[in-house]
């Protein structure tokens, strides 16, 4: 169970505006996180990644995360949530293997990870020399690397083609399953989520 | 003609470099985070050699570093250091001198890599050591050797800093510019000529090589 009750303040084209989150997560639930650009989407989820701090409120898993009243505000290593940046943010200097050493040395979970990414032929591509959809497949895969029990994911399936996504969303439900992680997925697609996530959230 | 001058240049640019590559980099990547004022004032004060006269600089570090006065005193008193009209003096006036061509370069660097790379480093569970390790020094490779190419040539051809804080003393300070100065003021002109030539060749050599292995895109110190 993850309990977030947060407030952000935000600068968009139109002034200063409040984001005001309150909600629970039981774990193994996805939920899907929507609204339309701006809303504060992504600083939501990294707020609890802990890589954006909130103005105020608290974020509770199975120890405090962060507590304004308390000042207590754990770093992202300490939280180690699974994230997937809409960015992909790959490492240039990295092969996909590497990318996933770096993140664990547990060599049969890499091997399993690479067959369902569908990425074991091209474990010695650097990210430069992989397509789109190959280079997102590859920033899911290190976020799982770490086996979380809270998986952040902005836009992860943006770049795949329809064929590519049902395959990898199968798999990947049977892995979430496995982990008992609770998953927060952010869309922009209402349909994209579709018989995959249990809840949502809509910023408006 | 004597060589020493040449060797005790390259000995002192290499000695230079080393330091600037130690100090520089974890310099250059705490510049490239969060900006301040406090940090925008460091920024200004390593960046004053670009635009500072070398003798300015050289009578500044000759005035804090005098043996008869103040800091210079205590030095020499208590760990018997002399930066006057040593080789350490240079080493620290070359450093001094040379640190903007170290430290910008880089600092760009870190600046135009995302900020999500160290954000997916955090999130593995990765310390900032470890990440600036394996995921942000190996992505800024070619603007780290820019850096230290610019750096080393620079230190080569250093004038008036060196001969104020070093004076021309032969085996000691007598570094290569210095001695294309006093080959000149004693109208010898071939060892001049033979100086500045080498200097010439090793310099451009050097900045020609980086430009071709950083295919074309090498940036401006200032940048």
């Amino acid at each position: 169970m993850i309990i977030v009750d947060i407030e952000k303040k935000l600068k968009t084209y139109t002034g200063l505006q409040v984001l005001r989150i309150k909600k629970e997560f039981t774990q193994g639930s996805i939920t899907r996180v929507t609204g339309p650009s701006g809303a504060g989407k992504t600083t939501f989820i990294k707020m609890i990644a802990g890589l954006i701090t909130p103005d105020k409120g608290s974020i509770i898993t199975n120890e405090t995360w962060f507590d304004s009243s308390r000042s207590i505000n754990l770093t992202p290593q300490q939280r180690r949530t699974g994230f997937v940046f809409q960015d992909y943010a790959l490492f240039p200097n990295m092969t996909v293997k590497q990318h996933l050493e770096y993140a664990t040395n547990d060599m049969q979970w890499i091997d399993r990870l690479l067959k369902i990414g569908r990425l074991d032929t091209f474990t010695n591509h650097k990210p430069g020399h992989l397509s789109g959809g190959q280079q997102q497949r590859l920033a899911i895969l290190r976020a799982l690397a770490i086996k979380p029990k809270l998986l952040l994911m902005d836009e992860p399936f943006s770049a795949l083609d329809i064929k590519t996504k049902a395959a990898l969303i199968t798999d990947l439900q049977k892995l979430f399953k496995e982990l008992n992680a609770t998953i927060i997925i952010v869309s922009h697609n209402p349909q994209e989520l579709d018989g995959i996530s249990n809840d949502e959230i809509d910023l408006q | 003609m004597d060589l020493s001058p040449v060797w005790l240049t390259l000995k002192l640019a290499a000695i230079t470099t080393l330091i600037l590559l130690l100090i520089g980099l974890p310099v250059a990547w705490w510049l490239s985070k969060k900006r301040s004022i406090f940090k925008i004032v460091i920024e200004a004060i390593i960046t004053m050699p670009l635009v500072l006269p070398p003798s300015v600089l050289g009578f500044y570090l000759l005035l804090a570093f005098s043996p008869q006065r103040g800091f210079g005193k205590w030095l020499s008193e208590v760990f018997n250091v002399q930066f006057v009209f040593s080789f350490q003096g240079l080493v620290l006036a070359s450093v001094i001198y040379s640190m903007p061509f170290m430290i910008s370069p880089v600092k760009s660097a870190f600046q135009q890599l995302p900020l999500s790379l160290s954000q997916a480093s955090y999130t593995l569970g990765k310390t900032q050591w470890q990440t600036f390790w394996h995921v942000l020094l190996p992505n800024i490779k070619p603007s780290l050797l820019t850096a230290v190419v610019l750096t080393f040539a620079h230190t080569l051809g250093e004038f008036g800093v060196v001969l104020m804080i070093g004076g021309n003393i032969p085996g000691v300070t007598r570094v290569a510019s210095i001695a294309v100065y006093d080959s000149v003021e004693q109208m010898d002109y071939a060892s001049a000529n033979n100086y500045s030539l080498i200097l010439f060749a090793i310099t451009f050599v050097m900045v020609i090589s980086v430009f071709i292995y950083n295919k074309y895109q090498v940036k401006s110190p200032l940048e």
